[in-house]
């Protein structure tokens, strides 16, 4: 099986148009939900003729619902490493489903259903995991969204439901709503006014977590957060989602109060910074994958500041996904080693500023 | 300071909530917060699963006795659990239901699902088809992209099942 991304609606990645709330700070919201059929081991534990049934029925449910029938079926467990890499790199499926780690190589069964701005996993950690990512800071669009998903295959398929423990779950940390409501924050004001771990720690306080660009196990970099709730028993999916609302509104404001305190009491040193890793980006010949979210991290926050001119946050959110080495493997049609694709990045990011200030280097 | 609630105890724990403006804060004390759910003795958990597992082994249970039982439907046992941190099926939480529910209160500071009902739809479903349906379409494309030793196996796997 190929894989053809552009048999989707911009490639999956309506995502990163930056055309949500709060665009500047909220690179997008996601909420999924963890659900598994009655009757059947979970995958980890399931058989291969299992999962297979597990697929044939939720395809099924899929084809008959009106809002999923027109998604794309990409079967995970037939696709080469590559490829699988570059679906998890675009966010569309998690590390678990991609069999990306050698400990828990890619497990017969596993497929997706890509849906506009909604996906399907099947065989990840639970039977299903419904996921639903938006531009911006939205998360009552994203729960409305994945509610219509849940609701309609919920009608085709039986749940595992338990009356006290609710949606039953591979693993506890999830039993009762399934529910992980995650918020990408680019946080750069609060990371440079050294605020940031005292935020943090409230977060962990109150109950919320938080994670790397690429969720649980991954690390932060590039002065992204991925903030999330902690718990799923105990509490509505509303009033997760409200609490979450509440609290990261505040952050946000805080991160703003930031940037205006850096810009106050340290103007000169902050935009000297930030045009150095405008100047990196735009003229290196060779950037890490890591060097690059930090350079993109500065970028960003000069464009929030309203110091660089002529630069979209939505290219900049597309060079955090377009960056990455399956997409650079790619674009150049083979392998590349890691020096190659080093130097593959550096001229990848100098053709998308070139093209986006209307410039040459 | 006396718990805000019963006003009798002493309180041990402070509590923000932050569900909607203004945030509140209550003193309550380890009853009043275990009626609300809250535990007491441990805090929200970095790594909760870890601390979860590490949570099972210290029960109060004889850990032995309480680690052979076995789920009657995927044959898992707690043991299992502990090794992998995750359950083998939706029955497990049928079979291991005492221990969870202690774990769960743990975890999560509650064990009462407060969020959405569900009632699973009825009706027969014919799964020899479906399953069956599936792996032709398999079949098909291994015979497609020239992968013939799956191909064979597939179609074994087809007749088993005819």
């Amino acid at each position: 099986m190929t894989l053809d991304l552009s048999l989707l609606p911009d490639g999956g990645v309506t995502w990163l148009d930056a055309s949500g709330e709060n665009a500047g700070t909220v690179l997008s919201t996601r909420i999924r939900l963890a659900r598994n059929l009655e009757g059947f081991a979970f995958p980890g534990r399931a058989r291969e003729g299992e999962r297979l049934r597990i697929l044939a029925r939720v395809r099924e449910a899929v084809t008959a619902a009106p809002g999923l029938a027109a998604s794309l079926l990409v079967r995970v467990d037939e696709l080469p490493a590559e490829e699988r890499l570059l679906l998890h790199e675009r966010h569309l499926v998690s590390r678990e489903l991609a069999g990306l780690d050698p400990s828990h190589p890619v497990r017969s069964g596993a497929a997706v259903f890509l849906g506009e701005g909604t996906g399907v996993m099947v065989n990840e950690e639970d039977h299903l995991r419904l996921q639903t990512l938006r531009s911006g800071f939205d998360l009552a669009g994203a729960y409305a969204a994945i509610q219509r998903v849940d609701e309609e295959l919920g009608k085709r398929v039986p749940y595992a439901f338990h009356g006290e423990f609710g949606f039953l779950t591979s693993c506890p940390t999830n039993t009762g709503t399934g529910m992980r409501a995650s918020v990408l924050m680019h946080l750069p004001g609060l990371v440079l006014t050294k605020e940031i771990a005292k935020t943090l720690t409230g977060l962990q306080q109150i109950g919320l977590t938080y994670r790397g660009l690429y969720g649980e196990g991954s690390e932060v970099v590039g002065n992204f957060f991925q903030i999330s709730n902690q718990t799923t028993l105990g509490r509505s999916e509303d009033e997760i989602i409200e609490q979450l609302l509440y609290v990261l509104r505040t952050v946000v404001a805080r991160e703003e109060e930031a940037r205006r305190v850096l810009l106050r009491d340290a103007g000169y040193i902050i935009e000297d910074k930030l045009w150095r890793a405008y100047g990196t980006l735009r003229y290196a010949r060779s950037l890490s994958f890591e060097e690059t979210m930090n350079y993109l991290s500065g970028v960003r926050l000069a464009v929030g500041l309203k110091l660089v001119p002529g630069l979209s946050v939505y290219t900049l959110n597309k060079l955090l996904i377009f960056s990455q080495s399956a997409h650079l493997a790619q674009r150049a049609g083979r392998m590349l080693t890691e020096s190659e694709a080093n130097i593959a990045r550096a001229a990848y990011v100098r053709q998308t500023l070139a093209d986006e200030t209307g410039t040459t280097g | 300071m006396l718990c805000d609630n019963c006003r009798e105890r002493d309180a041990v724990i402070q509590v923000t909530q932050v569900t909607e403006p203004p945030v509140k804060q209550l003193n309550l004390c380890e009853k009043c917060a275990a009626e609300r759910g809250i535990e007491t003795q441990l805090s929200v958990p970095k790594q909760p699963l870890t601390d979860f597992i590490l949570a099972v082994q210290q029960k109060a249970v004889p850990a032995a006795e309480a680690d052979g039982v076995r789920c009657s439907f995927c044959q898992a046992t707690l043991r299992d659990f502990k090794n992998t941190g995750r359950l083998g099926c939706a029955y497990c939480y049928g079979a291991f239901e005492a221990s969870l529910r202690d774990l769960l209160r743990k975890v999560h500071g509650n064990s009462k699902h407060e969020g959405r009902q569900y009632v699973a739809p009825v009706g027969p479903v014919d799964e020899g088809a479906t399953v069956i349906a599936e792996l032709r379409d398999r079949l098909k494309r291994a015979i497609d992209q020239e992968r013939f030793e799956e191909a064979a196996r597939l179609r074994d796997q087809i007749k088993v099942i005819e």
